[in-house]
């Protein structure tokens, strides 16, 4: 997995409550077999016409905002389906993090699995963060944003600084860009004590 | 004395692998389910790092979301389509999976098949990805929707990674006035607890109004207390949970000494859960929601709400959002709103006790002449034993479709869709923008009231209805 150390990058604020899965990443997407190549299809309904040109209404398609890597939402995003397509599509997009007051669990979990860190401010810094975007693009400017994961700090230059919460093991894991698997295989031999314990047959020329 | 604990907490203890210091716990996990759709990638990373499948019998497939309900013995007409069913059969090929084929008798909704073949039993951890995974919580299981990369890492390591969720009881006392469903029940709920109340809880549903469920209306409450934002939901096993399990296949054979294990999993008298709420089952009208989220939701004796009285300002902008959406104007009554489609289905509403709640609606009407409906069995037991009923009949004799099972139009992953603007009555269980086709605008109901709008026309008080 792709280390997640620090990030600068431009923000992209998507002003809705509630983002969930299958507006990240409509159903007739899933049909790949792939991890890769979801980029293209991202906010696919929101972001494109019914005659496939991009709909210059939607958040993320104006200009100002194009190659941002940081998305600011609003609170419990990514509710719904549990499809890792989510994360992959906003990371093939472009983004490796999403800052919003809250999360679903799943793809809160699928985040880190794929080098994006989802950062939870309270409800009143995300709205101050709205606002700096908001006054950065009137003056012509995309709002940048570092996400430090080794400090769990977001700041700014303009003196916003505000600390995230992050699991430490998973701080780690980002950090290092590991393996999971791996890690969890080092733990087989409790993992066989646990199956033994639990009358389960021994395996059949097993996996390690 | 030991402190008591809940269901959840005994769950928890007994599939704690190890707790490492300065890691996240590991947690065995029983029993894996897997579909065409969140696989194919997770295999691939087994056979890119060269790790096998560390406990094969524990996993089982079956193609469900993205496969057609017509006719079983036509090829699939999309070959992006046909290419994830053939891979998910390579794999279970490859990693010596069993798998419910298309064909296959048994075949279904993941979340129809798992308990009506006895692979969810109570006390069990259970996962797939897919956030519906709820469901098997009805049986007194942990089971909750996961991620590919957490799908590949329990098929190599045969657990998870996990945090211990917060527990958190919905006590509902009381007990649901006729007409009024568990689906009625579980979206009022949903409507006060909103969109994210139960994020970073496991729910158990607890109280006198639960204990007199049926295990299929049980079914139905855990299956959505993911669109409450709840990692799971859970209902402790009783007698109607031991009652529904015995005799089905692939239960324990010593079935007794099973039961005796299982009846000490409820959660012990003064057992504490990190948050509590009560609700009365009494208060509970027919629901249909009338937003793009199924916390959007109102009786079907009131009408649209109006954004402006919202005092949050985030649900005032989402609900203005959910209302140009859905094309509806605040103070409609919801009585008065015409539909287009019904679709009678999914893995919160297609078991053989749906089936005959929507039948005995049917039965003696006609679908209304502007109105497509639809009934697309969970699995092919459950189709089976609606043909054996008779219920198939008395379907297509009233002009609704019966078709073969799978998620279908639940999410419109298959043929199924909604055209756009096209306004629908749904059993299933997301009202998302788009979820049904781009476009489409569904409206989630029970079983009964989906039947009942697909005779009249547009949304129809059950509490009222004429049987025939």
């Amino acid at each position: 997995m792709q280390p997640f150390t620090t990030l600068t990058g431009n923000v992209a604020p998507l002003d809705r409550a509630n983002v969930d899965t299958d507006q990240i990443i409509p159903k007739q997407f899933l049909k790949r077999i792939e991890r890769t190549g979801f980029g293209q299809f991202l906010f696919f309904d929101w972001r494109f016409l019914p005659d496939g040109s991009p709909d210059p209404a939607f958040e993320l398609n104006q200009p100002i905002r194009q190659g941002a890597s940081i998305l600011l939402a609003r609170r419990n995003f990514g509710c719904g389906s549990s499809r890792e397509h989510a994360p992959w599509a906003l990371a093939d997009y472009g983004f490796r993090s999403v800052i919003a007051p809250t999360f679903a669990d799943i793809f809160f979990n699928n985040c880190f699995q794929n080098g994006m860190v989802p950062v939870k401010l309270d409800e009143s810094d995300v709205e101050e963060l709205f606002r700096r975007a908001a006054a950065a693009e009137a003056a012509g400017q995309a709002y940048r944003l570092t996400v430090d994961l080794q400090s769990c700090l977001v700041h700014d230059d303009g003196g916003f600084s505000r600390s995230f919460p992050v699991d430490s093991f998973r701080r780690h894991c980002l950090l290092e860009g590991l393996d999971n698997i791996d890690l969890s295989l080092k733990h087989v031999d409790q993992i066989t004590a646990w199956e033994n314990a639990h009358g389960l047959a021994p395996l059949q020329g097993g996996a390690t | 004395m030991p402190a008591p604990r809940t269901l959840l907490d005994k769950i928890w203890d007994d599939h704690l692998v190890c707790s490492p210091d300065g890691e996240q716990p590991l947690i065995y996990i029983d029993r894996h389910l897997v579909h065409e759709v969140t696989s194919a990638q997770a295999f691939e990373g087994l056979r890119v790092a060269g790790r096998r499948v560390r406990r094969p019998e524990a996993t089982f497939a079956t193609p469900d979301h993205n496969i057609p309900t017509t006719d079983r013995s036509l090829p699939i007409a999309d070959p992006i389509s046909k290419q994830q069913i053939d891979t998910l059969r390579a794999n279970c090929r490859e990693f010596g999976i069993r798998l419910f084929d298309l064909g296959d008798a048994d075949q279904g909704i993941v979340h129809v098949i798992g308990p009506e073949l006895g692979i969810t039993q109570p006390g069990m951890t259970i996962v797939c990805g897919d956030s519906h995974t709820a469901t098997h919580g009805a049986l007194g299981a942990l089971a909750f929707g996961i991620g590919t990369s957490e799908v590949e890492h329990v098929l190599a390591a045969q657990t998870l990674r996990q945090s211990k969720p917060k527990s958190f009881e919905v006590r509902v006392e009381g007990e649901l006035y006729p007409g009024v469903t568990a689906k009625d029940l579980v979206l009022y709920i949903i409507g006060r607890l909103t969109t994210e109340g139960g994020a970073g809880y496991v729910i158990e549903y607890t109280g006198p109004c639960i204990r007199r469920l049926g295990m299929e209306e049980r079914m139905t409450v855990c299956n959505m207390s993911i669109e409450a934002g709840a990692r799971a939901g859970m209902i402790a096993p009783d007698r109607i949970t031991f009652d529904y399990l015995r005799g089905r296949d692939l239960v324990p054979k010593d079935f007794d000494r099973a039961v005796a294990r299982w009846e000490t999993l409820p959660s012990d008298a003064g057992a504490r859960y990190d948050r509590s709420q009560t609700f009365s089952g009494g208060d509970v009208v027919p629901q249909v929601t009338w937003g793009t989220n199924p916390a959007q939701v109102v009786g079907v004796d009131a009408s649209v709400p109006d954004p402006a009285s919202m005092t949050d300002p985030s649900d005032r902008s989402s609900a203005a959002r959910a209302l140009e959406y859905m094309g509806l104007k605040a103070g409609t009554p919801i009585a008065a709103i015409p539909i287009d489609r019904v679709f009678i289905g999914s893995c919160t509403n297609s078991r053989i006790e749906d089936l005959r709640a929507a039948a005995g609606v049917v039965r003696g009407h006609q679908v209304a002449s502007r109105v497509r409906a639809m009934v697309v069995p969970g699995s092919g037991r459950v189709k089976r034993q609606a043909e054996a009923e008779g219920l198939d009949r008395v379907f297509t004799a009233a002009g609704f479709e019966w078709r073969e099972a799978g998620c279908s139009m639940c999410l419109g992953m298959n043929p199924d869709t909604l055209a756009p603007g096209e306004r629908c009555a749904s059993t299933s269980n997301r009202n998302f923008e788009g979820r049904q086709g781009k476009g489409g605008r569904t409206h989630l109901v029970s079983p009964a009231m989906a039947a009942a709008a697909a005779v009249t026309g547009h949304f129809t008080d059950i509490r009222q209805w004429r049987y025939h």
